[in-house]
């Protein structure tokens, strides 16, 4: 008998924590945003180059249609996400700090489309130019182009993983997409696995959503899947499991290098909704242009999933799901552990956000920082295996050959530590400030 | 856009100009560094662990020597709190009795005194302890000895006679008649030894009490099973294989007490596992051989105190590799 490509149970992570899921939103359908008066569109919403625009102020613009885009291969084109007029093309601040040419749509309320068509991909080649005329990147929060990460070169790849793990609490963005398009995701897997000749497939989905775990399970066991190539594996229900290089250890056992990327172990890893938009375009021709948001937080009147065009303003959606403004203390993209806390919530929502989270000033105010008590919380629930508090003192110290021993870079920055640490001590922001000074310190090397 | 930077640890406020529904308004945003999220649990939290897991060993101490045990162990915390005050307040650092540090280790002093211990001494313990030891090192965090172990050391050598005056529990006769049944007397001792129906500190001789404080720190998950089980393991085995009695050196003098109380102080133990294990193993080796080939009749306390020294240096070992840097998986 052929030993099984597939383990039966997950493999052993080190460390992680358990956080409250905070999912309330997860019953509940999503429901569609109106058209804002306006959107803002980035000429870069990926990691690479920026795109330069192809279209000029005053021109009218429908759903779908290309208004930036760029010759270089590492850079991701954009589309417009409603119709309307551009009214304006200048630089704005983004909501971390990067500073991008942005085309502004004032919109016509009526979203009228593009006309498009079914798109038809019989082989690599033409799997890799839709996924690129999609405007896809890695919608689970990074931003990597799609199509640059579905053609690792001369790197044999031997599985694919499906991160539907969604670990961080209140986001359900990605729960809603499995169970309100489970087809489109199911086709997606069949599609990239058929394109790209991979043998093994693993829809990775944390324990906590039994539902979604059971709609995918009966589509895959259903499926014309001879070989059953596709598993759905479930996965323990501790934050980080849906971390890159966690989500490759537990489905695989391999451990992705520190600076190397999944495909040197030989996995690719597509957010599970990325798969899902990605099949949808290839059924209908319609690109990347709105996106499921997961509005939540204590200060959020009705918490939900909602459908945006991209390029929305985070205030539009807040004004839309109403937010008891009398407390709101923090407004942040993507869920309380990783991510990023708004100083102003008139920007843009781009490809990669996944849900707008605000908290009431209870909720924002973080414990007080006291002395670090050696307990070695922070050691112990480390996924990276890391020394927390060692690395803390040699970035207080500036001492970047500790920093350097004891693998300042291979810190992911998921905030376990600084989540478990009783002291309350704000150990990501040095974690981020102590590769800082070893980028600065290699820089001046080179 | 108006922004104040304020304290490192505290977030960043600005003032956002916020449109809600076409309306502007000004509101207040904290901005942080990510995780935006806190465990519940604090140092204070931890600390007060302690002193509950404690609290069986007073009660203990109590129904063992009498009410004096509570007087001791209460002036100790006492004593240690005030201190711990008055420093803060002289060398100008932020106050820190909130966080019971300085009570637990008042509590842990005092379970470490005989019954008899003069009133006068004990304060010479805890100004040890608290102002020389902890205080006059950096505060909690910075000591590199247990306060309340090298309290005791320092007045055990200061003060050999008073300090080794040990009063025979009270209930010993009235409960040694009460057990006609065991008749083997080595049994009869051992068994003494386990209910603490001997001569000792007031903390240290009723093990059932030890026993009961170490499962709620377990349960708690405020310690790690691996100091005391290694600690408690190298000194069993270490008897065994010299051909001394096992389960007496298991269950006299401050072994137990130590291996849950002492030897797991988190500031003076290392934090990595395999750390964790040499540190506790050499904990246990040095306690039996103090105890069987120098010339002092126990060992725990200069065994744990030595090891703290030698903390610093056990963490310079790389125990384990980062991720995707060759190592396995630890535990």
């Amino acid at each position: 008998m052929k030993k099984s490509l597939f383990s039966e149970k997950p493999y052993r992570t080190d460390g992680g924590v358990s956080l409250p899921h905070l999912k309330e939103t997860a019953l509940s359908p999503t429901v569609k945003m109106p058209p804002p008066a306006y959107v803002r569109l980035p000429m870069q919403m990926h990691i690479g180059a920026p795109c330069a625009p192809c279209v000029k102020v005053g021109d009218k613009v429908l759903v779908g249609q290309k208004i930036g885009d760029s010759e270089k291969p590492f850079s991701v084109p954009i589309h417009a996400s409603v119709s309307g007029e551009v009214t304006d093309i200048a630089p704005l601040r983004l909501a971390g700090g990067a500073v991008v040419e942005t085309v502004v749509i004032a919109s016509d309320g009526e979203m009228r489309q593009i006309e498009h068509s079914p798109i038809s991909v019989e082989n690599e080649e033409e799997l890799i130019r839709a996924v690129r005329e999609c405007g896809l990147v890695g919608l689970g929060g990074a931003g990597f182009p799609t199509h640059i990460k579905l053609r690792p070169g001369d790197k044999k790849i031997d599985t694919l993983l499906i991160n539907g793990a969604e670990c961080e609490p209140y986001l359900t963005s990605d729960n809603r997409e499995i169970l309100e398009n489970s087809w489109d995701v199911m086709s997606g897997v069949y599609l990239v696995k058929k394109m790209l000749g991979i043998h093994r497939v693993f829809i990775c989905i944390e324990k906590n959503k039994p539902r979604a775990i059971e709609v995918l399970r009966k589509i895959a066991d259903s499926s014309v899947d001879y070989n059953d190539e596709v598993r759905v594996l479930p996965l323990p229900t501790s934050y980080p499991q849906g971390a890159e290089k966690v989500l490759i250890k537990s489905a695989t056992g391999r451990e992705v290098p520190e600076g190397k990327l999944p495909a040197d172990v030989g996995c690719i890893v597509m957010n599970i909704t990325s798969i899902s938009v990605l099949s949808r375009y290839i059924k209908t021709g319609m690109p990347l242009v709105s996106k499921r948001l997961t509005v939540e937080g204590g200060a959020v009147k009705n918490k939900q999933n909602v459908i945006v065009p991209l390029g929305t303003s985070v205030s539009d959606l807040l004004a839309f799901v109403g937010v008891s403004d009398e407390d709101v203390g923090k407004v942040m993209f993507g869920g309380p552990m990783m991510g990023v806390a708004l100083e102003s919530t008139d920007v843009p929502i781009l490809k990669n956000n996944n849900g707008v989270v605000v908290l009431t000033r209870k909720e924002a105010t973080l414990g007080k920082t006291t002395a670090c008590i050696h307990c070695g919380r922070c050691v112990s629930v480390c996924p990276m295996r890391l020394f927390p508090l060692r690395l803390e003192k040699a970035t207080e110290r500036k001492d970047t050959e500790a920093l350097e021993r004891l693998s300042q870079m291979t810190c992911m920055e998921c905030g376990s530590c600084a989540y478990a640490c009783p002291a309350k001590r704000p150990l990501v922001q040095s974690m981020r400030l102590g590769k800082a000074l070893l980028r600065e310190k290699n820089a001046k090397k080179g | 856009m108006h922004l104040c930077k304020c304290n490192r640890a505290m977030p960043l406020h600005c003032i956002s100009k916020v449109y809600f529904g076409g309306t502007e308004i000004f509101m207040k945003l904290y901005v942080s560094s990510s995780p935006h999220l806190r465990a519940p649990i604090t140092t204070r939290r931890v600390m007060g662990d302690v002193l509950i897991a404690l609290l069986p060993c007073v009660v203990a101490g109590v129904l063992l020597y009498g009410f004096r045990s509570l007087l001791v162990v209460g002036l100790s915390t006492l004593f240690c709190v005030a201190l711990e005050y008055l420093c803060s307040l002289v060398m100008k650092r932020e106050q820190t009795i909130g966080d019971l540090s300085a009570a637990v280790t008042g509590v842990l002093l005092g379970l470490i005194m005989p019954v008899s211990v003069p009133i006068h001494l004990l304060f010479v313990g805890c100004v040890t302890a608290i102002v020389v030891v902890k205080q006059m090192l950096g505060g909690l965090g910075n000591n590199f000895v247990n306060p309340a172990l090298t309290a005791r050391i320092v007045m055990l050598v200061s003060f050999p006679t008073q300090m080794t005056a040990f009063t025979t529990a009270q209930m010993t006769d009235a409960v040694t008649t009460a057990t006609p049944l065991a008749k083997d007397v080595a049994q009869t001792a051992l068994w003494d030894l386990f209910v603490g129906r001997v001569g000792g500190c007031i903390g240290e001789t009723c093990k059932i009490a030890i026993l009961i404080g170490l499962v709620y720190l377990l349960a708690r998950r405020v310690i790690s099973p691996i100091i005391p089980v290694c600690y408690v393991g190298t000194a069993a085995l270490f008897s065994l294989l010299v051909g001394a009695s096992v389960p007496f050196h298991l269950l006299s003098g401050g072994l137990l007490f130590g291996a849950v109380f002492m030897a797991t102080d988190y500031v003076t133990s290392p934090v990595s596992k395999g750390g964790r294990v040499l540190y506790a193993v050499l904990c246990g080796l040095l306690t039996m051989l103090i105890r069987l080939y120098a010339n002092l009749p126990e060992g725990v306390s200069y065994a744990i105190v030595l090891m703290n020294i030698a903390t610093p240096l056990i963490e310079r070992i790389p125990f384990g590799k980062p991720f995707g840097k060759g190592g396995k998986s630890s535990v």
